[in-house]
Order: structure tokens, then sequence, then C-alpha cells
């Protein structure tokens, strides 16, 4: 291991990882480049559009925002995690059912900003769902599709993991 | 299937029940074919792509709007020969992009003509290292004038573009003429005159512009990319290549959004991943970041609309004199037609017997300026409904009923003299948006409470038309060609070049041909979107894969059937497994099964390009949209608090994939009159940025309640006309006429940001305060 490199720990959708990367490269980066994980975009590289989410230690991040050193030891959940044995998850059937997914650049992130606000809130109100969504720019839909899939997906039981 | 959220109040759409009946697949919410991937993360966008050996590749720009290039500096910091370098003397062909002119180059040689155009392009194994390589190429110019506006243009002190003439800096003009404007003025009720302007606008798809190019003498060139235009990026690299065309390939990775942000610079960006592969020796991978995104790559023409119009007493419109100018950025790329819908859809959806329209789109340094979902229509709509209002106010009646009393009906004629053989139900969709909205009552309860509140409400509305298609003869230059095959593995693949990014291509036509050919819906398939094995079913724009390509997709499927009952034993009713049995047979004779069908004009649809008359287009989707908006007056901030969507666009296809189309352009719409502003210093873009330029977030969109009326148009498939561009024509003068309602100031320049409106409010209070003791 060379001094400008580190090794780094991680969870990946339940799956013990290790990386051996620069210490500031960016979580983004090794979820794609590392671990093959592409479902996670870059949109921006500042934070702003959120189609980089993920959620690290269960809370919902950037993760061009976050140099991997510390992600280390860290919780990571991706869109890659989301159906479980080929069960789609609630969100993932109700985007494909009411029309939440269009181009599909911010699908990715925009479901696990959508899962982290069911994880809290399994029946967000509308005003919930546009505070909670608002860091994940879509530039299709008008977001009012993605509204109706979170209403949808909470009625279905929202977040499998939260209802169990 | 999910049953519909019943609490959710965003859409409540309609459609008759006889033209559902009609169809088992058309006109059903189907799932989006690609649906899956998309949600479970797989789908592959050109930056998730891979090659073996892949280098990556970056730009180095101009700096200066424009200046003879001098020299090019390498910094001997950078250890170079860990690079490939590129420059204009490496291109094998012809070094220029051609949309319609051959003016732009591939790479700037001699001079640069804009801030942000390419010159030098630099590969390395490591992208990290190519930020700084990057900065460590200097470029030394001569600086010369730059113009950087419609006005410093005009003005012709300065010939940046075409002869040093009366013709200087124009890429195109039209004139229009109908009836004798002359003769009207005098006698005129009323004379009203305004002056509109509208911003550039940025696409902002979510996925930046990227591809990967792959170069050997055996195969010739290959390129993997985020595009609309499969042949369109084909014709550009068989030039700059010299290459024979089978020698070019393009394949369409899945595209992360596009708004015709993607029709005309992938040709470009493909070209230069290509040159650098050539030279390499290797695959390359060039994706943009978004502030180089934001800087380099087109946006929405900028325009300045004049309108002056002569209404008798009671508001007929008795004639409307429009001098339409835009400003068309360094090259000429697409302007010339941008502006020729533009100066097609001035006049908006009114009848009026005397019209003169000189429109002109000017050369500028800046960065061309392309198609965007509207192509011209929007700033052109904007000018003319913010006008109506205007009107309505000198005349002393309803904007709603001036419009009423001046809608194109059957059998009236446009400004080029196209008579209105379709269907035209602009009352209907008036009375439907009015009704809907709860137009006049809510209009009356704000001008009662508006008095006592910081918070001023008020109600705006647009009517307008977009015509489907390419515009004149264009679909007849296109003459595409669309179909659909059978394998011997038993699916159905659609052929065509028409490219999915976001808006239902692949969903549409996949239904289209189910049922047509009386298959289900899971059994066909899309064929990859590789110019080695489809057809050109001609670009992805212009509204036209519903109703253009899509009835190709129709009539190819019926073309089969006819052939299998006809030589291959296919008998009426038959069964699936019947259908596939034909096939086969069909494939044991003829050696594959494939129908394809080429475009054929409708009857009755001349243009003459030289008059500039006739048939601008062989249909029309039409629209009523109403705005509800609240400004604060203490913050000055505007917002919309409801939106109305009334339209008639044919047959819907799918319901949710169309509401989807209606609400995300209603709100790039949105964006476009409130929110969004390019930036630009010595014609860059400064605020090349998410954090500094501003589209609406879920916070920010109103409720989009969206109405559809149908009449099914014969040429269109399954009845369908253009959907994909409409939404963005009308929400903008809407916004703003119900910002005039609201406040009783008339603004005339999009976008309208809360400064504007605090500065406007601000002058007209400090006029009304009386003067000091």
């Amino acid at each position: 291991m060379s001094a400008s490199q580190a090794q780094i720990q991680l969870t990946v959708n339940g799956q013990q990882a290790s990386v051996d990367v620069p210490p500031m490269k960016r979580l983004l980066d090794v979820l794609r480049e590392d671990l093959g994980l592409t479902g996670a975009k870059e949109g921006c590289g500042e934070g702003e559009c959120g189609s980089c989410s993920v959620r690290m230690n269960g809370e919902l991040v950037n993760s061009c925002l976050v140099p991997i050193l510390q992600a280390a030891n860290a919780r990571i959940e991706t869109v890659e995690g989301l159906a479980i044995d080929a069960e789609l998850h609630p969100l993932q059937k109700a985007f494909l059912e009411c029309g939440g997914a269009q181009c599909g650049i911010c699908t990715p992130g925009m479901l696990m900003a959508a899962t982290h606000l069911l994880a809290h809130n399994p029946h967000p109100s509308i005003e919930e769902i546009r505070e909670g969504l608002a860091g994940n720019l879509c530039r299709c839909t008008g977001f009012i599709k993605i509204f109706d899939s979170v209403i949808a997906a909470a009625a279905m039981g929202g977040n499998p993991t939260h209802a169990r | 299937m999910l049953t519909p959220n019943p609490n959710s109040f965003f859409d409540a759409m309609t459609a008759s029940p006889k033209t559902r009946s009609q169809t088992r697949i058309v006109g059903t919410p189907q799932i989006r074919k690609e649906g899956i991937d998309k949600v479970l993360g797989r789908a592959k966008y050109v930056d998730d792509l891979e090659r073996d050996g892949m280098w990556h590749g970056a730009t180095v720009r101009s700096t200066i709007p424009r200046g003879k290039i001098l020299d090019i500096h390498f910094d001997p910091g950078i250890d170079w020969t860990e690079f490939v370098i590129v420059t204009a003397a490496d291109i094998p062909g012809k070094n220029h992009i051609q949309m319609i002119a051959a003016d732009q180059p591939c790479l700037a040689a001699e001079a640069v003509n804009h801030c942000d155009e390419a010159i030098v392009l630099l590969a390395h194994p490591d992208k990290r290292c190519l930020p700084a390589a990057v900065a460590a190429v200097r470029i030394d110019y001569e600086p010369l004038p730059a113009v950087l506006s419609i006005e410093e243009s005009e003005t012709q002190h300065e010939i940046i573009w075409g002869p040093h003439t009366a013709e200087g800096n124009i890429f195109k003009q039209f004139h229009l003429e109908k009836g004798n404007v002359d003769d009207v003025w005098a006698t005129a009720a009323h004379i009203v005159t305004g002056e509109y302007h509208t911003g550039a606008q940025e696409h902002l798809y979510i996925e930046n512009n990227g591809m990967i190019a792959e170069y050997s003498d055996e195969e010739g060139l290959t390129v993997w990319g985020s595009l609309q235009c499969p042949f369109y990026v084909h014709k550009s690299l068989v030039a700059v290549f010299d290459l024979p065309a089978e020698k070019v390939r393009v394949i369409q990775a899945e595209t992360g959004g596009a708004f015709g942000g993607k029709e005309d610079y992938p040709s470009i960006l493909a070209a230069h991943a290509g040159l650098l592969a050539r030279k390499a020796r290797r695959p390359i991978k060039m994706v943009y970041d978004r502030m180089e995104d934001l800087a380099a790559t087109t946006k929405r023409h900028p325009s300045r609309t004049r309108h002056r119009t002569a209404v008798d007493k009671e508001g007929k419109l008795l004639a409307m004199e429009i001098e339409l100018a835009t400003d068309g950025g360094a090259y000429s790329t697409l302007s010339s037609t941008v502006l020729s819908r533009a100066t097609l859809h001035a006049t908006g959806p009114y009848v009026c017997p005397n019209i003169r329209i000189r429109s002109r789109t000017w050369a500028t340094n800046t960065v061309p300026y392309g198609a965007f979902r509207g192509f011209g229509a929007p700033q052109s709509i904007f000018a003319i409904e913010r006008h109506m209002e205007q009107i309505a106010r000198a005349v002393g009646i309803d904007s709603v009923e001036l419009r009423r009393r001046n809608f194109l009906h059957d059998g009236d004629t446009t400004a080029t003299e196209q008579v209105m053989r379709e269907p035209v139900i602009l009352d209907t969709l008036l009375e439907r948006a009015l009704k809907e909205s709860g137009y006049t009552s809510k209009q009356e309860r704000f001008a009662r409470e508006n008095p006592h509140s910081t918070i001023k409400r008020g109600m705006g509305l647009a009517a307008f038309y977009h015509g489907s298609g390419f515009t004149g003869s264009g679909e007849r230059y296109l003459n595409s060609l669309a179909g659909i095959d059978v394998t011997p593995q038993g699916k159905v693949r659609v052929l065509v070049s028409s490219t999915e990014f976001g808006q239902g291509t692949n969903t549409i036509l996949t239904q289209i041909a189910a049922e047509s050919l009386g298959i289900t819906y899971d059994d066909i398939e899309m064929a990859p979107c590789d110019t080695h094995h489809i057809p050109n079913s001609g670009p992805t724009v212009a509204s036209r894969t519903s109703m253009v390509v899509g009835h190709l997709i129709e009539k190819s499927g019926h073309q089969l059937i006819s052939q299998l009952q006809e030589s291959y034993g296919l008998s009426e009713p038959y069964t699936r497994d019947e259908f596939f049995a034909a096939c086969d047979r069909y494939r044991e004779q003829a050696g594959k099964v494939e129908s394809l069908c080429r475009y054929e004009a409708p009857p009755n649809i001349f243009w003459d390009d030289q008059k500039y008359r006739g048939e601008a287009y062989p249909a029309f989707a039409w629209a009523v949209y109403v705005a509800e908006v609240a400004v604060d007056t203490t913050t000055y901030s505007a917002e919309v608090t409801n939106f109305y969507a009334v339209q008639e666009v044919g047959r819907v296809l799918n319901p949710t994939l169309a509401a989807g189309q209606i609400e995300g352009g209603v709100a790039q719409a949105v964006g476009y009159a409130l929110y969004e502003k390019v930036l630009l210093k010595n014609g860059h873009m400064f605020n090349n940025q998410m954090t500094n330029y501003i589209m609406p977030t879920a916070a920010d969109v109103p409720p989009i309640a969206v109405f559809f009326e149908e009449i099914p148009f014969d040429y269109g498939a399954y009845g369908a006309k253009g959907i994909g561009e409409l939404p963005h024509d009308g929400p903008a003068p809407a916004i703003l006429n119900a910002i005039q309602d609201a406040i009783g100031e008339s603004f005339c320049s999009i976008p309208l940001l809360p400064e504007d409106i605090f500065l406007r409010m601000s002058i007209h209070s400090l006029h009304e305060e009386p003067a000091p003791v």
C-alpha cells in the first residue's frame, strides 16, 4: 500500500468490501469504479442534484461529497440493494406503475431519497414528500409522478425493512 | 397493477370511452419498456460503460469570444509524452460539423468565434490527470472585437458571419406577408405595440453530454453515446473522418435526458472522442462535468419580438405586424429552422386577415444556441400571449373574451394561408380550462382579497398551438424509413433510429407495434439503436415520433399481417402462436421477416419553400393553459400555486406517459419563466453550476392538473399528433399574465426574477409617494 493509498473497509448493501484507494477519493467514484456499482450517478459533482444519493449509516448523503476516508467502516445502501431476491422494493414497483421514472438518470438517487423518507415517515403528507425530495433534481417529470409514486409506495407498505 | 391513488390531486386524465375501446394496447398505461432497468439502477448510460484499455479525453477551450489563434503552448511542467494530443491538424477529413451549413469547425484552427470553443483535445489513461493538463495548455490570441448581443449584431459595425453587405451577420431571415397590412392602420380603433424578450435557457438534462469512441483501420470508427439523433452523428463523422458510411457506426447508450440539447452537440463530441481514439489507437471516453456542459453546449435562443397590432372596437384583429429577432450564437447550426418555427407560431392561434412578419436570426460571439423543446415556439408564443393581454386592456375587454373573439376555427387560414382542415376546438379547450381551474370565481375572489393582503394572487391564461413534425417540406426531405422484423427466436423488434431519452419512444412504439400485429406488448422489443442495424427513421425531435414514426410502425404492422394472410396461411382471426408460425413460414421462404414503410405526406399537404407559404404542418396540437400565482410583496417572489393544462394532441397513446410529458414540460417552463437565468460575461456563461443556475425543485413545482381532449388525426399513429414540445410553449405567458392580474404590473421579459419585480414595484411606489415637504 503506497503512502497515497488507504485501505478502507465498508459494508455495501450488506456485503463486506475492502478497497485500496486514495483517501480523498469520492465515495461515488469508489462505488462506481472500484466496486462496479454504477447505479449512483454524477450529475453535478457539487451536491446539488442528488443523483449520487446513497444512504450511509442510515443517513442520506450525496456520495460525490463524501471522501472515502469518511466512509471507513460505514454501512452503505445503494439502489442496487433495494430489490431483495428479484422482488422489487415497493418504491421501485410504484415508480414503474406511476411513471415516476422517465429518462431514469435521477431515478437511483430519487429512490434512495424516497427510501430514506419512508424509513423515517411511513405515511408522509404531500408537503413532507416535497421537502424530503427537494435535494434531488429531476428534469423530466416535473416531480408530479414521483410524488404519486411515493404516495403509492407508502400505501403498499412503504419500506419493507421498516415494516418488519 | 396498482390502482390509481384516489387521493392524488395531481392529474385527472380523460379519454373518450369510444377511442379507448377501439384498441387493446394503444391508449392504455403500459409500463415503460425499459423502466425495470431504470428502477433497478442497471440501465447503462455512457459513463457506466467501459472498454478494454480505455483512456479518458478532455478539451482545451477558448477563453476569449473572438480572435485569431497565434500559438499553442504546452507548459513544460507536464510530461506530455504521457498524453495523446489532437489539434485541427489531425483531422483526416473536413474540419466542420455540418447541421444545415458547414460553418462550424470541429476544432478551431485559425480563429475562435466564441468562448469555450474547442481547440485542443487531450487523452490520458487517468482522468484525474486531465484537469491540470488542460490548464497547462495556453493559447495565444490576437483578440478581435466581439459581438455579444442581437442589438450589437444588428448594427453590423462588426461583421462576424457572412458577407460584408446588408446580409452580414444574418444567418437566416423570413418575410411573410398576408393580405394588406399597410391599409389598416389609419382606420383601426386601437393600435397596440409591445416589445417582448426571452432569455437563454439551459436544458439541464441531469446526465451531461458523454461519448466513447473506438477506432481501427479495419473496423473504422464506432461511438457509443448520449444522443438524440444517431444519423446526424453518423453524417458528421463520415465527413470529419473521410470514411465510407459503412465504416462509421453510432450506437446510442441509455440517455439521461435531452430536451433538444442532445440533437446537435453529440456530433461534435463524437468527432472529438473519435479523433483522440484514432490517434491514441485505443478507446476514449469523454464525459463532460456539469461546468463544462453548461459553458460549452447549446441553449435556447434568446429572442426579442416586437408587435404592432391593429384591432377594431370589438377587439377583432385587423392587422398584425411582427418583427422577430433571435440570437443564434457564433455558428448557424439549427438557428434557421428554429427561426422558422418561431415565425410560424408568432401570430398565436388567432385569425387575422392582414399579417406581416419579418424575422431574423443574428450571429453573435457566443456558444451557438440550439434546439430546445419548443424550438422557437416558446419565444414567439410568449410574445403574442403577453401582447394579447395588452390588447385586451387597450380595448377595455376581458382578455379571455378577446381570445375567444379571435380564435382560429375550422376553415380559417393561418398566416401562411394554410386552411384549417382538421377540427379546431379552441373554444372547447378554453371552456374546459376555465371550468377546471375555477378561473372566474378565483379571479373575483383574489381581486377582493388582494387589497387586504401582502400576498397578491392572480389568474392568467395562454392559448396556443404547436405544429407537429418537421416544418414545411421537412418530412418529405427526411423521407423516413421505419418498420419491424421478427427474429427466429420469436421476438418482434421495432426498427427505428428514434431514440428513447425519457419521453417514452420505446413504450409507445412497442404499443403501436403490438396493436397493429394483434400480439402482446411483451412480444415486442426495441432493436438496439445502432446505425449498422436500423433504418433511418429521422431524428428524434420536433414532436414527430408518435405522429410520423409511430404511423410508419402502424403501417408496417398492417403490411406484415397482409403479407402473412395473403401468402403464408395466416387466417383471420388468428392466435399469437398462429402469427409466429406464419412468420416462420415467411422466414423459410424469404430468409428474414421484415416489414418497412417509408414516409408519405398526407394528401393536400404542400409547402412552398420559396414563397414560404402553404401547409406549414400536417397537424397541430392545441392547448389552453391556466396559471394561478401568488406574488409576495414582502419578498417579491412570484410562485405558481396551481397549474391547469388542457390540450388536444390527437389520440393519447399512453395516458401515464402523456401526462408525464405535460407535467415535465410545464415544470421546465415554470423554470423558464421564473427561475432560470443564463448569465454571460464576455460571451462565457459564468453561472455554469447547478448551485447558481436554478431550476424548479420538488418544493417549487405547483400541482399540475392535466386534461386531454382527443380528436384522432388520420395520418398519425392510431390518431396521435405531437405532444412533447407543446407543454413548454404556454406556461411562461400564462404565468406573467397571472402576475399582471395579481399586481397590475405588465412584465415583458423572462426570466422574471424577484429582483425584477422588486425594481418595478419600488419605482412605482416611489412615484406614488407624496413629495417631501
